[in-house]
């Protein structure tokens, strides 16, 4: 140390462990304005929290209550008795008794009620008489899903009516059965099928979002310019940015399937341990997607769009919304290729069926393919210059 | 590798075109180690995009040199461990406080101790009491002192200041510099690009850039006689009128007013003569031949410049 007065170099600058140490500093960075951002961070429990209550409580895709009408024409038992079976069921509930077809009809098309029986006149003695009357049952079928499934029910129903209460000359066993068993979820409970697929949801939006808008953000603040003047490498910053983000996907995981588990009573069959495990991966290879696209975009609103489009068919083509078998082959594609409908799979596998991780290579190697191609897509488009 | 010679920047022939647009034009230069380099030039000229080809953020389109003897085209890597950058625009974290933005440097760094490091940096600035505040709370000379300090923590050996002092008040542009001088005596080179001229009387060596275009280099006193520009300075009244008169006459370049005095000045000597004769021998004015002022010579040549790359 030649001058005396200039306070000397006194720290040294060691080149080992050089990966892990700058990780390590983007990742402590990364901590720090997360936790400075109070907005964001209520949201990551908000979110999840919010969505889950929303979606447990508010949408049920069994139908309950429907706003029922019945247009009677013959006052007899046999017409109380099959209205009774009907609103028996919880399905229906009978608002309006109308005598008059005109007033049945504008009652349907006003929207007052989904679903309309009529009875007509000479019912009972129609019965009687074996002639198989017509049961005219008209539904508002522009919501279809409430729809088919009440009127699915309809038949069932009826017969089991006539045979109970009745004395007519059906045999008291009905010559045949509808027997409708809905595996894993046998009162066809939505939620049940529903949180284990939120978390899936929820998990994908708010991952997506998280790191979609890291890399613009440091660009449109200004702070990439210096940073890229570091000795800083595009994998460490990408590990920086993500790391932190794995530990938030997994708070809110937790609590989603807390609250399942807590408010919805959805079982988990199967091992936590394993489902952690898995959820760990889904997560990150949603933070390597969303951290990809930030490294496409040019600001903060692309990155936003970006995620959109690729949250939407997450959403629609995963098995969230419709059952997956039932999609034609090239949506089938489209949604082996991400990561949601994967995770769908395995969560609802792990929770409702209890299945290990035999059952579950296929999936859980996906999830690892998907997520190193976002990696690696991620750190051969990482812009180490301002060209 | 040229690890032991004297000069820190060594670079010929840089090309840089953005959309087509040519930002900068077959720049060489040669900065000496230890001094400080001064980068002047209007806005647009083409000094952001030089210093971050010197430090690797930009790649030249053509061209070649050596930044701290390693190859700015090869070793963009090996000159970012030893080079700090001040950006333009304050580029630290504003949410972060003053104490995490300088660990963050340390530990990218890899220094050993990075709170340690950081917490000496903190004296050092004169920052002590504001460790806990956010960057992005700090006043303008404040924000600028933190970020010198971030560039000079991992001990670099050469300094890139763009426009470091734009915004800031005298007294904080007085300490900067002071700060800054006292680096380059503990052998750090410095570049730095300014538009106040009294920043460029205190580097060492000066270089004009306009249209991305070095005009001209060299000490203070070089690139004034260089100019071969007459000057004369005249104080009286009416200045305003004389402005008027004098202006686009034949050999008058530029009619400049300082305070209460014009400078009057051209680089051909006869016809500027020529022209303010009839003035001369006004009695309300008093004509005396000056050397030019930095600033003259700059206006000169950017006026000058323009005409030759705008046309």
């Amino acid at each position: 140390m030649s001058a005396v007065d200039h306070p000397a170099p006194a720290h040294e600058i060691r080149e080992r462990f050089g990966f892990w140490k700058r990780s390590y500093a983007m990742l402590i960075k990364e901590f720090i304005q997360l936790k400075r951002d109070r907005v964001s961070f209520a949201m990551i429990v908000m979110l999840p929290v919010m969505q889950l209550l929303l979606f447990g409580y508010a949408i049920n895709t069994t139908p309950h209550n429907l706003p029922s009408a019945v247009l009677l024409q013959e006052e007899s038992d046999l017409a109380r008795s099959v209205l009774k079976a009907l609103e028996n069921t919880a399905y229906f509930r009978f608002i309006y008794e109308v005598h008059d077809v005109d007033e049945f009809d504008n009652l349907l098309k006003s929207g007052k009620v989904l679903f309309g029986v009529e009875i007509p006149r000479g019912f009972e003695r129609a019965v009687r008489r074996g002639d198989k009357p017509a049961l005219l049952v008209a539904a508002d079928a522009t919501d279809p899903v409430a729809a088919s499934a009440a009127l699915g029910s309809l038949g069932m129903i009826v017969q089991t009516a006539l045979a109970h209460d009745l004395y007519i000359g059906n045999p008291p066993e009905m010559p045949f059965e509808i027997r409708a068993h809905a595996r894993y979820n046998p009162a066809a409970n939505s939620s049940l099928n529903i949180v284990p697929g939120l978390v899936g949801t929820i998990l994908t939006m708010t991952m997506l979002i998280f790191t979609a808008l890291s890399v613009t953000r440091e660009v449109e603040r200004g702070t990439m310019e210096s940073l890229l003047s570091m000795p800083i490498k595009p994998v460490e910053v990408m590990f920086g940015k993500i790391i932190p983000y794995v530990l938030v996907g997994f708070v809110q995981a937790f609590l989603i399937i807390g609250i399942g588990v807590f408010l919805f009573g959805v079982p988990v069959l199967g091992n936590l341990f394993l489902l952690a495990l898995l959820s760990t991966l889904f997560i990150t290879a949603n933070l390597a997607i969303g951290y990809t696209i930030s490294t496409l975009v040019q600001n903060q609103l692309q990155a936003m769009q970006m995620s959109m489009m690729f949250f939407l068919p997450s959403i629609l083509l995963s098995g969230f919304m419709f059952p997956f078998a039932g999609m034609p082959n090239w949506a089938r594609y489209v949604g082996e290729c991400l990561p949601l409908t994967h995770y769908l799979r395995i969560v609802r596998a792990i929770m409702l069926k209890g299945a290990s991780m035999p059952n579950l290579r296929f999936d859980a190697a996906a999830l690892a393919v998907l997520m190193l191609v976002a990696m690696t897509i991620a750190v051969t488009r990482f812009r180490r210059t301002l060209d | 590798m040229s690890g032991g010679s004297d000069i820190a920047i060594d670079v010929k022939g840089l090309t840089k075109s953005f959309k087509g647009r040519e930002v900068v034009h077959d720049l060489s230069m040669q900065v000496k180690r230890g001094s400080i380099y001064g980068f002047l030039g209007p806005n647009g000229s083409g000094k952001t995009t030089t210093i971050r080809i010197l430090c690797g953020l930009l790649t030249p389109d053509s061209g070649e040199g050596t930044c701290l003897g390693y190859d700015i085209l090869k070793d963009a890597e090996k000159i970012k461990r030893q080079v700090g950058y001040m950006t333009q625009r304050f580029s630290l974290y504003q949410d972060l406080s003053v104490r995490e933005n300088l660990e963050f440097v340390a530990r990218l760094y890899g220094m050993r101790d990075a709170r340690g490091a950081a917490r000496d940096m903190i004296k050092r600035l004169g920052l002590s009491g504001r460790e806990e505040q956010l960057a992005g709370e700090l006043s303008g000379g404040w924000k600028q002192r933190l970020a010198l300090g971030a560039c000079t923590l991992p001990n670099p050996k050469l300094l890139l200041l763009d426009e470091p002092t734009a915004g800031v008040d005298p007294k904080a542009r007085r300490d900067f510099w002071n700060e800054i001088h006292a680096l380059a005596a503990d052998g750090l080179t410095v570049l730095v690009s300014t538009h106040y001229m009294d920043e460029a009387e205190r580097c060492h060596e000066i270089a004009y850039i306009a249209y991305g275009h070095l005009l001209t280099h060299g000490t203070v006193e070089e690139v004034i006689a260089g100019s071969a520009l007459t000057t004369y300075t005249v104080t009286g009244e009416n200045l305003n009128d004389l402005t008027a008169a004098l202006t686009g006459k034949p050999g008058i370049d530029m009619v400049a007013p300082f305070g209460t005095s014009l400078h009057v000045s051209g680089r051909e000597v006869a016809a500027l003569e020529a022209s303010i004769a009839p003035w001369r021998d006004n009695s309300g004015l008093h004509w005396h031949k000056s050397a030019p002022s930095l600033e003259d010579v700059f206006i000169e040549l950017m006026g000058r410049s323009k005409d030759n790359f705008q046309g």
